[in-house]
């Protein structure tokens, strides 16, 4: 018989829009971070480490790159002859064939896998946070207090609780009241959108809101098990905990990483984070290069020089290039003189000889200023820029672009090139 | 492919000084996110062997660990797989093995439960990339027994450390001599050999009864006028890493672009066991030149042609110049380091000094404990 105390299910299928031309052709948990990891990374090894060694990961958006890095689970030792990782799309059924409309009705329709496990408890997570939590504490705390729900929250200065749904507790954790995005917030404690549940309440819940449209757990589920009074509680949080859906987000969250001794720290033994990586020789810095403040992934060659910033595996950074504040994601090339300033440059991006990238006064988008409105380049993955151009800040590109898409060889701050085409 | 692999990865030797105290050289790290045997390994997965035996005996623990497991080079498969033998005491034989034709025959259970015709036999010290197939052919067009893989050596290298080899126009092998006193020739053996199974059964089973031990001196010279033994030329980068010199030479070597190129950047790839260590760090203050950077270092002061092995941390202020820093080092401030290899899993104290020379490197090994905060 197969029984596990808890599995995980983790929620990858949104695109993550916010994050703009990065996510437009991945899913924001297989965005890079960090040099050499995913985002999705961060979740799957505190499930190991945490000894969850069942995951379920719902995919539904541009599942391709986290399928072939998720794979059977290897790096992650979840490669497992019972549980291990299993990859979940929606998929048809006889009747009534959906996408996953929500993130409730995704997991209502894997009701049959998790089932399979036999499980006491559930742990829900997304895929688009960067922390190192131990679930296992969590579980604990979830047994001791005889809870039906547990949810992790995270203190936040108070001025800043507005942007998050909050929760209000009394004094045994036990959460008396939810606010989303307040106005004026009466607790400071925001949910992390990481929740265990019991499975039998869970399992009830979803066969009971199954016909609710585009059912999801802050919005339908918790409400409705806590209206008819099921033991809900908050587990207090207190690390290090980054949701990076935004651009300025994520451009911080990996600056973080190169501070000396980082809060986020990747190089401690305890809890590591795995990741598939498949480059493996070391970088090479040459003899006329200047590196500092930088945390630089495998296999990368620097001819150049590079201050405060984030370089991936396999990177070329060529002669007399100058990069500085910006995230460079594995595979790029940037040509030889070329000059980057505070740019998040995606996958395989190759960039001619003698551009400058990120010159000028911000400027609002004209693409979209809900995602743009940070004083960041940001280069969609797969794209090439040509040399000698200059490029404003705040500005987006994508696809293969030429020499002839720079108006007198200048793309003005706020202005964006979307074109077809990749490198590969 | 048609064989199964055997890497002879045993021994040891005392030009490898006190870096041959931790391990076999077998396991040697090599250019920053390498071992040794890595290489070895690499070209018979790439080669599409699929049945790879390992022969250890000298201080293994270190290789062990390296081989825990097998799918690195993607050898755990239900035909075939990664096997490690140790020397074993059984109802006939207490003894160690006692030369690498006695390790052969000691494991002749193995070539005799294989059904593979070939065996390629190779040493765990090279570092090389070679299609074993390529050799295979040859050896079948030259219906040769035994073809033995050579390298035409540059004449500065110090030739007398190697088996010195000799041909007739054919390629057939007329003389052979184990590290002669004076070199005669420049055709070096690199220890990698092709040859029947069934011939290798026979051949190691004559020399047991004749209580001989050693493949090179009882097998390969001693039938050199009756068998027909070949030499294969191989092209490309091959080096033997197995005198400090020739370690820290080979080390270096990985500094040339075009070394790099043809190892990392070439097909096929060089597989190793991953560690999963973060990127490298390098924080204010660090100056790095001309050097290899693996996994998980953190760089506070200089570096200057060097190799650093994964997770090294340099200090602040430090210098480190035409120097090896093996694995999970720790260099406190201030430190100057010149022409060493430092023995990884050290902590080396703030404010030392250590300076080798080029040409006779100095070996650091400090034994410090590790101050953990």
């Amino acid at each position: 018989m197969i029984k596990k105390e808890m599995i995980a299910m983790l929620l990858a299928g949104g695109q993550g829009s916010r994050l703009g031309v990065l996510t437009s052709h991945v899913a924001k948990p297989a965005v890079a971070f960090g040099g050499k990891y995913r985002i999705i990374d961060f979740p799957l090894s505190n499930c190991i480490n945490s000894g969850v060694d069942t995951v379920g990961v719902l995919t539904q958006y541009q599942p391709l790159r986290l399928n072939t890095h998720i794979g059977i689970g290897i790096p992650w030792d979840l490669d497992r002859n019972i549980g291990g990782v299993t990859v979940l799309p929606p998929y048809e059924k006889s009747g009534n064939s959906e996408w996953y409309t929500g993130t409730a009705n995704a997991i209502y329709q894997n009701i049959e896998y998790i089932d399979n496990y036999n499980p006491d408890y559930v742990l829900i997570l997304s895929g688009d946070h960067i922390y190192k939590m131990d679930y296992e504490v969590m579980l604990d705390f979830h047994k001791s207090n005889n809870a039906d729900i547990t949810i992790a929250a995270m203190p936040v200065p108070i001025e800043e609780a507005s942007r998050f749904g909050v929760v209000i507790t009394d004094e045994k954790n036990r959460i008396t009241e939810f606010e989303e995005k307040p106005e004026k917030p009466r607790s400071n404690l925001a949910s992390m959108g990481i929740y265990i549940f019991s499975w039998p309440v869970l399992r009830e819940a979803l066969i009971r809101m199954k016909d609710e449209p585009g059912c999801d757990f802050g919005k339908h589920i918790i409400p409705y098990c806590h209206g008819r009074g099921d033991r809900v509680f908050a587990y207090e949080y207190n690390g290090y905990w980054k949701d990076v859906g935004t651009l300025a987000s994520y451009w911080e969250a990996n600056m973080e990483l190169i501070d000396i001794i980082p809060v986020f720290n990747l190089y401690e033994e305890f809890w590591r984070i795995y990741t598939k990586s498949d480059i493996l020789p070391p970088q090479y810095i040459s003899a006329d290069s200047h590196v500092e403040r930088c945390i630089i992934g495998e296999g990368t060659e620097v001819y150049g020089n590079v201050y405060n910033s984030v370089i991936g595996s396999g990177v070329v950074i060529e002669k007399g290039a100058e990069i500085r504040d910006s995230i460079i994601m594995q595979g790029c090339v940037i040509g030889e003189g070329t000059r980057v300033n505070k740019a998040i440059i995606a996958e395989n991006v190759k960039v001619g000889t003698g551009s400058q990238i990120g010159v000028g006064e911000y400027a609002p988008s004209k693409l979209n200023p809900k995602v743009y409105s940070f004083d960041l380049v940001t280069i969609g993955e797969n794209s090439s820029i040509p040399g000698g151009v200059i490029i404003g800040k705040n500005t987006a590109i994508a696809g293969l672009t030429e020499a002839e898409d720079y108006p007198e060889g200048h793309l003005a701050s706020g202005e964006y090139i979307i074109k077809a085409g990749g490198t590969r | 492919m048609r064989a199964i692999g055997i890497i002879l990865a045993g021994g040891n030797n005392k030009r490898m000084r006190e870096l041959s105290h931790k391990r076999a050289i077998a396991a040697m790290p090599v250019a920053g996110s390498y071992r040794s045997i890595d290489f070895a390994l690499s070209n018979m997965s790439n080669s599409h062997i699929q049945k790879v035996a390992v022969f250890t005996q000298y201080n293994s623990r270190s290789l062990n660990e390296h081989l825990s497991s097998s799918k690195w080079w993607d050898f755990g498969r239900k035909q075939g797989g990664l096997f490690v033998f140790t020397p074993t005491i059984t109802a006939e034989n207490s003894n160690w093995y006692m030369g690498t034709a006695d390790a052969l025959y000691q494991n002749l259970n193995f070539l005799k439960s294989s059904h593979e015709p070939y065996v390629v036999i190779a040493a765990g010290d090279g570092v090389y990339k070679l299609d074993y197939n390529k050799v295979l052919e040859y050896h079948i067009e030259k219906k040769a027994d035994i073809t033995v893989v050579c390298k035409e050596m540059a004449q500065s290298e110090n030739l007398e450390r190697f088996g010195l080899i000799k041909t007739n126009d054919d390629g057939r092998i007329i003389e052979f001599e184990e590290k002669p006193m004076v070199a005669t020739s420049s055709l070096a053996s690199t220890g990698i050999y092709i040859i029947r199974r069934r011939q290798l059964i026979e051949l190691v089973e004559r020399c047991a009864q004749e209580d001989r031990y050693d493949f090179v001196n009882d097998i390969l010279i001693r039938y050199k006028n009756l068998k027909r033994i070949y030499a294969y030329r191989m092209e490309g980068y091959w080096s033997n890493i197995s005198t400090v010199d020739a370690y820290f030479k080979t080390n270096m070597d990985f500094l040339k672009p075009e070394v790099r190129d043809y190892f990392f950047k070439q097909y096929p790839d060089v597989y190793s066991k991953v560690d999963d260590n973060p990127p490298a760090k390098y924080n204010p203050g660090a100056l790095v030149r001309n050097s290899l950077v693996s996994s998980g270092c953190i760089i506070n002061g200089q570096v200057e042609n060097s190799v650093l092995f994964k997770k090294a941390y340099i200090g602040n202020n430090c210098v480190v110049k035409n120097s090896i820093i093996l694995n999970d080092i720790y260099i406190g401030d201030n430190t100057y380091i010149e022409n060493c290899i430092v023995e990884s899993r050290d902590t080396i104290r703030a404010n030392t000094n250590h300076v080798g020379e080029p040409g006779n490197i100095k070996i650091v090994i400090e034994k410090n404990d590790r101050y953990v905060l």
